[in-house]
């Protein structure tokens, strides 16, 4: 992995261990974010993770952790201090929020979403906001209207997606936190392919207000880093009710950070883990199988007790995904009308208002929000509804079930998050339904609405690159990942 | 529509002329390469997905929401809210703290 020149500490520290420094005074934070303003303008040329960078907001924020700091005030946070790149779809006053869609350039929100004013409460200081796969749809980044991200393992993959700016950032050194969005899998599989961690919290734990929606049954903002730790740190800062978010649970945050302490004194014995026969196949690359295998064995020698189990709906969560997220895409989408914000086009005199939203519909998404705005019009149409969209619906109970009846025998599922290390830039471009089976081990804990974490499984050794191990745990357990994940990182040892 | 077994694997999930029609109620003014592109990118999109109709499920609740949730609402109270400078920021044309948009009825409409 790229390191700076020079060998400067402070971009290879975690996030964790700069908050320690930063909160006794033996560094600024101001000095901190600088180290990643100039790292990002050393470094981002060649990997492009990000569409907007903030520096001198994210200065002043951090002058601002300082000054309290020396007033002898206590940090606002574990992570106070502590600079992070945010996904450019959660909206910011201070800076542009585009969904990396052509419909949404330059566009300032007048609001910020509710997750970014829990990180300005913290005391966190936005770096600058990372590219995406548009309106989070992909899982390559090569849906973004402003071009992709380069994987920092190697420039000429995918960093995966849709959150792969926020993971390459992380990869890079270029941030030592980051937020991603996960509607299919697109904190995780980012996470995957950049040997970085990511995960997706249990739905309705960590707000949506603010978060452009995707498919709002199936979106949810999470935490990535680059360890366990100051990935659950970020989880505890970003979780918790929301009364402007209707789906929203008022239920207390699960206690991740203890979890992650405590996994990590390397201990799982009485865990019970379950490896999901149905995520495990020998169409998956070699590499990604044997990673996973040996990661298994590493539970196992921490003293968890495998068994296999049996999931056998799964086969259709790929199905069912693409018409439950399309269909609510078609829906969400319908906003952007050229009316009230965003682009618009053809506004001469000449057209209708309706020929107007057209026009600037055509112009402004690009080729993957289309063929999903279409699909989801299409399985909600008259006559398919029952056919496509209803029984989708029922199927998604019927992985719920899979679940349910998993968890009533052990207390985490595993399984590899991608099927695929990261494949070349451009490979699946035009085979929208290849880029869709990358994500074929992630969905059905969108589906379910549970949580899951990817943490790096060490790289593949058919192609060298990295490789991502998938646990997923029942709604409202999330600590349960953190605690596996930071045993297993314990026991893993540096990628590299 | 056509059932399932009038539909054999030969025939296409979907038609050129339907993907047209899909991108009129979408309103997409898609040009004519597009549609081409689309046409077979849907088609086997759909081709795959439909296969979801073998799940035996006639009995199964739908699950629309993993967090069922009815009639959520805030408190009667008033906060405040955005400005009209503030919600009108974004807008492509105003006038008179109004969203000023193109004409929406024909002539003698």
């Amino acid at each position: 992995m790229s390191a700076a020149p020079g060998g400067s500490g402070v971009i290879t520290s975690t996030a964790a261990e700069l908050a320690a420094r930063i909160h006794a005074r033996e560094i600024t934070s101001v000095e901190v974010t600088q180290a990643y303003l100039d790292r990002i303008a050393e470094a981002d040329g060649a990997i492009h993770a990000f569409l907007h960078v903030s520096g001198e907001q994210a200065l002043t924020a951090a002058a601002e952790v300082d000054a309290a700091l020396a007033d002898g005030k206590a940090p606002a946070s574990p992570l106070a201090g502590v600079p992070l790149a945010l996904k450019d779809v959660f909206t910011t006053t201070d800076a542009p929020t585009t969904c990396a869609s052509k419909i949404l350039e330059g566009w300032v929100s007048p609001y910020d979403a509710t997750l970014t004013t829990r990180l300005r409460a913290a005391g966190i200081p936005i770096l600058g906001k990372t590219n995406m796969d548009e309106f989070a749809m992909g899982s390559s980044t090569e849906n973004s209207a402003y071009g992709p991200t380069k994987n920092p393992w190697d420039t000429t993959r995918i960093p995966g997606g849709s959150g792969g700016g926020s993971a390459a950032a992380l990869a890079s050194n270029q941030a030592p936190l980051a937020i991603g969005t996960d509607t299919g899998g697109s904190i995780r599989q980012p996470a995957a392919v950049t040997a970085t961690v990511g995960t997706k919290p249990t739905y309705g734990t960590v707000s949506r207000y603010g978060l452009v929606a995707c498919a709002s049954s199936l979106d949810q903002g999470g935490p990535c880093g680059r360890t366990v730790l100051d990935t659950a740190l970020l989880h505890e800062v970003i979780a918790g009710y929301d009364p402007r978010d209707s789906t929203s649970r008022d239920v207390p945050v699960p206690p991740v950070v203890a979890a992650a302490r405590a996994g990590a004194a390397g201990d799982l014995r009485g865990v019970k883990v379950g490896v999901v026969k149905e995520l495990h196949s020998d169409s998956y690359q070699s590499g990604v199988i044997g990673s996973f295998d040996a990661a298994v064995a590493v539970l196992k020698e921490l003293g968890a007790e495998v068994i296999e189990v049996s999931c056998p709906n799964f086969e259709y969560a790929l199905s069912a995904y693409y018409l439950v997220m399309p269909s609510e895409v078609s829906s969400n989408l319908a906003r952007f009308d050229a009316m009230r914000y965003g682009l618009r086009v053809d506004d001469d005199g000449k057209h209708s208002a309706e020929q107007v939203m057209a026009a600037t519909r055509a112009a402004g998404f690009g080729p993957e929000v289309k063929r999903r705005i279409m699909i989801g019009t299409y399985a909600l149409s008259a006559g398919y509804y029952d056919e496509y969209y209803g029984q989708a619906l029922k199927v998604r109970t019927l992985i719920t079930r899979d679940f349910d009846r998993a968890y009533e025998q052990v207390d985490v599922l595993v399984s590899p998050t991608s099927p695929f290390t990261p494949w070349k830039l451009g490979e699946k471009v035009d085979d929208p339904l290849a880029m869709y089976l990358s994500d074929l081990c992630t969905l059905p804990t969108n589906l379910a609405g549970h949580p899951a974490m990817s943490v790096p499984s060490g790289l593949s050794a058919d192609d060298g690159m990295p490789v991502g191990f998938q646990i997923m745990a029942p709604a409202l357990a999330d600590d349960r990942l953190y605690r596996v994940g930071a045993a297993y990182e314990a026991a893993r040892g540096p990628i590299v | 529509m056509l059932d399932d077994a009038e539909r054999g694997p030969a025939v296409p999930a979907i038609s050129r002329d339907e993907v047209a029609h899909l991108a009129r109620l979408s309103r997409l003014a898609l040009s004519d390469t597009e549609l081409d592109q689309f046409a077979g990118q849907l088609d086997s999109i759909l081709s795959h997905v439909r296969t979801i109709s073998e799940v035996a499920a006639a009995d199964v609740p739908p699950t629309s929401s993993p967090n069922p949730a009815t009639n959520i609402t805030r408190r009667d109270e008033v906060v405040p809210c955005l400005t009209p400078e503030q919600a009108l920021s974004g807008a492509p044309a105003q006038e008179e703290q109004r969203f000023m948009v193109p004409q929406i009825l024909g002539e003698g409409e």
